[in-house]
């Protein structure tokens, strides 16, 4: 594998480990106004996700640098080119960050519930959010021949050769993101949780289950529609029928999971079908990072964008060892936060 | 005004804001640790009580620090695009190394820190609290290294497509430029936490409130503040100034208010630049000197802003030169504070000199407003290059990022920060209002020993 393709993968890496990741969070932000009724249910919901959640957003951040680093063409022209959008996604992580810490610090009920609908709202946009991005990425950006391109909010919501952040395929994508990190936080919620809180996300998990299959469905009938080179692509590529192999055993996995006892394995199998279905998306992108809408000479692959072999070398080493280390820092703290949260752990939170 | 112009108020902006915080972090990282240290060596559980105060506080604004520092990560690729695109290459790695090194340590530890006091025992807290403190700090030199390298580029080489690539890891990791600025800047947030800590242990001594705790707020900041205002002179000034005289020239003497080339250079102490009639107006100069602090010598030639060319000067000769003054005068104010306050607690009488302890809680925006200072003077210094020598802030922005979309997002970033520092100050109140846990009393009420 040459050097472009391995940091590629590195990339894709970091970032499906961030959807796995804050995606939890995210989901138990979307679920806790339904889940988690009483004061102290809210504080077992923030308890459960109060050593994470933090850590979980340094795989974007260092995902970002490592894009930046690797590929400086993809991260200059990506990031340029959904200004307002990027800079209104930086605006909900600030505030949801807020929402997770200020909430308990204060008595008033007015100020929690205040933070509570904060949480919320920006949970359920950064999940939707999350899913467009997707979206922009699978079916293209106007790119122009200098590299750069200028994506408004939204056009005429037609996936076009000049479209916006948003039309019907983005929205669609971020949709099915919404309802799977949904899932994906009711069953952290029902591995983490006790009593009412539990038995809640238990149920809701069973339910957002057939929409998985359904926003499933509905989404890669829509990709085929959309980004005919992406299908074409994975029909050629024997590890895509091995990845969606995959998907479809962790989509049962859960469902055998939910049913059953026992608390950790339907979250693994939620872990799973996100890391899955992600990497099925990439094998069918490589080598274009980014696809542009105005012809296939101006998309940029990992060859167009990678920047210098010295670099990148001593980058590859650097990222082995610091993997090596981060992996074991969230072994560390799932083993010394393991178990259901008990209801007086709910006090710092 | 035009994108550049915007792209450069929201970034200025951003980061003076973002770094109110990492500063007191880093400071407090270092002295929550030594109050962790002393707990757990001399078996003294009024310090671990003074450690887990400072850690909420610590946690509070590292929350804040955290929510405003990721805009930063992504300000590079949203406002500064073709600036990305050339250094990338290099700067990004010391940013892609802070987040996998720095920021998974801190963030995990600081996790533990806070939630499992009880779980890990003295001695696992303690190694948190270390892994907090080495994570935080090693993301300061990530930072800065990156920032070195714009200052004074160095390890790279020009790739096929025209923009930089690392020909050596070594040199461009160990930069001079980012080994004394990381010194000097570390250096000050250690005086920032001092500060703070010094602050708050003097408010409750004055108030009579949690006497036994603030003793050791005041004692253990009144020592890290002595050493740490001292070391920011010398030699991490010292060698930071000599740094710019060698590399940037032209910084030098805007920070100086310098017009015009000569020998046995003064240093102005006080002093305005007059940009139409090329002077400084109602100076206070000391002759000789800045020719030696720059240069080693009383005599050394020192360059002048008029013989620069003139479309490589810092565009705002005015505020480096105010930012520079105040970042040295503040400096001066601290040292002299700390020396008092030093020599008062050797003498046994700080506690009760009522006069020092009102200075100490009263003093403690300066070293805010001297980091703050100082980072203008490194930044606007660099003017008009982004990356020095080789490309200037107007190439380096957003080709298709227009002035108003800037304006738009920095005046939201202007309300939405408001509002985090109002509740940020708010929250610190709370916390210095309910103050540090009493001492656990045994059955007949008495405190227990300790």
């Amino acid at each position: 594998m040459n050097m472009e393709t391995t940091y590629f993968v590195i990339v894709c890496l970091m970032f499906t480990t961030y959807v796995v990741l804050d995606g939890f969070d995210f989901g138990a932000g979307i679920l806790h106004l339904f889940v988690a009724k009483t004061d102290e249910e809210r504080r077992t919901v923030l308890a459960s996700i109060g050593p994470f959640w933090d850590g979980n957003e340094v795989w974007l951040v260092a995902g970002g640098g490592i894009l930046f680093f690797a590929f400086p063409r993809a991260y200059s022209a990506s990031f340029s080119g959904f200004y307002l959008p990027f800079m209104m996604v930086l605006w909900l992580l600030i505030l949801r960050g807020l929402s997770i810490a200020f909430r308990s610090m204060e008595e008033s009920p007015l100020w929690r519930t205040a933070w509570d609908g904060v949480f919320f709202l920006s949970s359920a946009l950064m999940a939707i959010v999350l899913g467009a991005a997707l979206g922009n990425v699978v079916r293209g950006v106007p790119l122009d021949h200098e590299g750069y391109f200028s994506g408004p909010l939204f056009t005429n919501f037609l996936p076009g050769a000049n479209p916006g952040v948003l039309d019907w395929y983005t929205v669609l994508v971020g949709l099915f993101s919404f309802v799977l990190l949904a899932m994906h936080g009711a069953i952290f919620l029902r591995m983490k949780t006790d009593g009412p809180v539990h038995d809640r996300s238990a149920a809701l998990a069973q339910g957002l289950w057939y929409a998985i299959i359904g926003f499933g469905l509905l989404t890669s009938v829509a990709t085929v529609q959309v980004q005919p080179q992406l299908y074409a692509a994975l029909l050629s590529r024997p590890l895509a029928w091995v990845l969606t192999v995959g998907n479809v055993v962790a989509l049962v996995g859960i469902a055998l999971g939910l049913k059953g006892k026992t608390a950790v394995s339907p979250f693994l199998a939620s872990c799973a079908l996100i890391v899955l279905s992600l990497a099925t998306v990439a094998t069918g992108m490589y080598p274009v990072m980014l696809r542009s809408t105005l012809g296939a000479k101006n998309d940029l692959t990992v060859t167009s964008s990678a920047s210098g072999a010295l670099g990148l070398q001593a980058g590859l080493i650097f990222w082995l060892f610091a993997m090596a280390l981060a992996f074991g820092y969230v072994a560390l703290l799932f083993r010394s936060s393991a178990g259901k949260i008990q209801p007086s752990e709910g006090n710092g939170h | 005004m035009s994108d550049v112009t915007w792209s450069r108020v929201q970034f200025g902006f951003l980061i003076t804001y973002h770094y109110l915080f990492p500063q007191l972090t880093m400071g407090l990282a270092l002295i929550i640790f030594i109050l962790k240290c002393v707990a757990y060596t001399r078996k003294d559980e009024r310090y671990d009580r003074a450690a887990q105060f400072w850690g909420r506080i610590f946690g509070l604004n590292f929350v804040v620090g955290v929510v405003t520092g990721i805009p930063m990560e992504f300000q590079f690729g949203t406002n500064w695009a073709r600036f990305s695109n050339y250094a990338g290459g290099v700067i990004g790695m010391t940013l892609a190394l802070e987040g996998m090194f720095a920021f998974f340590a801190e963030s995990s530890f600081l996790g533990l820190f806070l939630f499992g006091a009880k779980k890990l025992g003295p001695k696992w807290h303690l190694a948190s609290a270390f892994m907090v403190f080495a994570g935080s700090w090693l993301s300061g030199y990530f930072i800065i290294a990156s920032n070195a390298f714009m200052q004074h580029p160095v390890g790279y080489a020009v790739g096929r497509n025209g923009s930089l690539q690392l020909s050596d890891l070594s040199a461009y990791l160990f930069n001079p430029w980012a080994i004394w600025q990381y010194l000097h800047t570390m250096t000050a947030a250690v005086i920032t936490g001092s500060f703070v800590v010094c602050a708050v242990g003097a408010y409750y001594l004055l108030s009579e409130r949690h006497t036994e705790i603030a003793r050791i707020c005041v004692k253990v900041g009144v020592i890290t503040g002595l050493a740490s205002s001292i070391l920011i002179l010398y030699p991490t000034g010292d060698a930071s100034g000599k740094l710019t005289a060698r590399y940037q020239p032209a910084a030098l003497a805007a920070m100086e208010g310098k017009f015009k080339t000569s020998d046995h250079a003064e240093l102005a102490i006080i002093g305005e630049p007059d940009l139409v009639h090329r002077k400084l107006i109602n100076p206070i100069q000391v002759p000789y000197i800045l020719s030696y602090l720059a240069y080693g010598s009383f005599g050394a030639q020192v360059k002048g802003l008029n013989d620069f060319k003139q479309d490589e000067l810092p565009d705002n000769i005015n505020l480096v030169y105010f930012a520079y003054h105040i970042m040295a005068g503040l400096g001066t104010i601290q040292i002299a504070l700390m020396v008092v306050a030093g020599f008062m607690l050797w003498r046994h009488r700080l506690f009760n000199n009522r006069v020092t302890l009102w200075l100490l809680m009263l003093a403690f925006p300066f070293p805010y407003i001297a980091t703050t200072m100082g980072w203008m003077t490194a930044e606007l210094g660099r003017q008009p290059w982004v990356v020095y020598g080789l490309l200037k802030t107007v190439h380096g922005s957003s080709p298709t990022v227009s002035g108003g979309e800037v304006a738009f997002s920095t005046l939201g970033f202007v309300g939405l920060y408001l509002v985090v520092g109002i509740l940020f100050l708010y929250l610190v109140a709370k916390l210095l209002g309910k103050g540090p846990e009493e001492a656990p009393r045994n059955a007949l009420g008495a405190p227990s020993p300790a």
